[in-house]
């Protein structure tokens, strides 16, 4: 579990973080969405300590991220695996020496087991017999795939992902959704997922954290977000016709039901 | 004043780079594979390079040397003895290393600066590896052993563009013979693969603290890229008036 309490994080005079509190549960997809800008990838950053809060405390399991030595935080990184916006995989390195690379870095099992270990993640995100071939021949979608076997390599306890569907078409966004929530449930991995994609929020958002000019609005699961009274929140989510459509249907339902449909709407 | 505070800033974040530079690699068989791929790299793909410039600028030395210092009044032997002496103390250490700057700097800062604005230096970072040790010691090792080679083959080279004058007719082999040999002070190479240490170790730092810590997107490596290969020529031009002082 991850615990983030009273963060605050200022660049310069502007102040992008203000007192963001949330809890990120084991085993479960979480979700941080907001708008562009929202300060959504700078709490991100934050947590994975490629930016150092301005005040506030980032608990992994009780450790403060915060306070801990320079040797314990990189202990606590061989914990971590992320997925960038861009895949952020090695040009030089192919596929299968991409995967390999926490491994080399990190293992002391021979090399033939880091290259079954390799194999096995890439088998994991459908991408056997890609192995030889180098980022730049692949598509976008596969190279995310590539960055999510790179980061599960290791086995690590906590998984984050900064827009992992950015830039790819909506049936390869699918794919590699379920592909966060199946390693998430069968590895037990705490998983932060950045996005700003409907399709995600509504299929693998079991607790979701809404942040909105560097506050955190509103947490809560994808079923709970249709009855969310947040302002700000339902101007978010329901900012398209077509789920401004689904809600007003779907508080039509509950009033025929006889539950009281959002007053906002 | 701005550029004395600007200067200090730039100072005190290398050597903050350096601090991490200089550490021990997390993992020896990865720096290993690394500081092969750098030599080979940096310093095997710049041999062609080295020896055509080396062979003509020898010959050219040779040439103007027995254009406008040879007389009557002066030794035949001369022409070989400055070329050798040019060759040995400032080009072949020196110059060579200005050119190698503009290729080999403008390569590493342009490989790290892309690494830094595609985020793989910050994958790095978060798999809990020192990314600039990680990175930029095979670089500065790799170029540091393989400096004195090409500084070597570049004498070599030079030797050989005088040698080829004598096919044109201006110089004969004995005269050049007599020249390459005469009073040659050994220490003299020594001075050579020193400077090319430094230099080397000035080129691929430099170089690597403007790629790594490039901010914003391709424009910004670009401009990293041109400014790692002045801050490097500068430098090392500075640093040859140094070390000319203190070890000749």
């Amino acid at each position: 579990m991850i615990e983030v309490k009273h963060l605050y994080k200022s660049f310069d005079d502007k102040e992008v973080l203000k007192d963001i509190n949330a809890t990120f549960n084991n085993g479960q997809v979480n979700l941080i969405i907001g708008q562009s800008g929202s300060g959504k990838t700078v709490l991100i950053k934050n947590i994975v300590g490629l930016l150092t809060p301005t005040s506030g405390n980032i608990l992994y399991d009780g450790r403060d991220f915060v306070t801990l030595t320079k040797k314990e935080r990189v202990m606590l990184r061989r914990e971590m695996g992320m997925i960038f916006q861009s895949a952020a995989l090695f040009d030089s390195l192919t596929v299968l020496e991409n995967v390999m690379f926490p491994l080399d870095m990190f293992s002391d099992k021979p090399y033939e087991d880091r290259v079954k270990r390799a194999q096995h993640c890439l088998a994991r995100v459908n991408l056997e017999g890609t192995d030889k071939k180098l980022p730049a021949e692949l598509s976008g979608g596969m190279q995310k795939r590539v960055a999510i076997a790179r980061a599960i390599a290791l086995e690590p306890k906590y998984l984050f992902c900064d827009e992992p569907n950015s830039g790819l078409d909506p049936k390869t966004s699918i794919v590699i959704d379920e592909l966060i929530a199946g390693i998430t449930h069968e590895d037990k991995i705490t998983t932060i997922v950045n996005t700003h994609d409907m399709n995600s929020v509504m299929g693998i958002g079991e607790n979701i954290t809404f942040i909105c000019e560097g506050r955190a609005e509103w947490q809560g699961s994808n079923k709970e977000i249709m009855d969310a009274t947040n302002k700000p929140l339902e101007d978010f989510i329901f900012a398209s016709d077509i789920l401004r459509q689904a809600k007003i249907t779907y508080d039509n339902e509950k009033k025929k039901k006889g539950l009281s449909p959002d007053p906002s709407l | 004043m701005l550029t004395v505070k600007s200067g200090l800033t730039h100072l005190g974040r290398y050597v903050q780079l350096m601090g991490r530079v200089l550490t021990q690699p997390d993992r020896w068989r990865m720096f290993y594979k690394q500081y092969i791929s750098e030599m080979f790299q940096l310093g095997y793909n710049s041999i062609g390079l080295v020896l055509i410039i080396s062979f003509f600028i020898g010959a050219v030395i040779c040439l103007q040397i027995k254009l406008n210092i040879q007389s009557p009044w002066m030794p035949r032997m001369v022409v070989g003895y400055t070329t050798r002496e040019i060759m040995l103390l400032e080009f072949s250490s020196s110059i060579m290393c200005l050119i190698l700057a503009g290729k080999v700097g403008s390569n590493i800062a342009s490989e790290l600066g892309t690494m830094r604005i595609t985020q793989q230096i910050d994958a790095l970072d978060i798999m809990g590896v020192n990314s600039a040790n990680y990175l930029i010691l095979p670089k500065i090792a790799g170029l540091m052993t393989i400096m004195p080679v090409l500084v070597t083959l570049s004498v070599f080279s030079g030797i050989m563009g005088a040698y080829a004058t004598s096919l044109m007719g201006t110089t004969t082999v004995p005269e050049l013979d007599e020249g390459f040999r005469y009073q040659f002070n050994q220490w003299f190479f020594w001075c050579g693969m020193i400077k090319a240490v430094v230099y080397a170790f000035i080129i691929t730092s430099v170089s690597a603290y403007k790629g790594y810590t490039v901010e914003g997107g391709s424009v910004e490596v670009g401009k990293a890229s041109t400014d790692a290969v002045v801050s490097s020529s500068i430098l090392v031009l500075f640093a040859d008036i140094f070390l000319t002082q203190i070890l000749t």
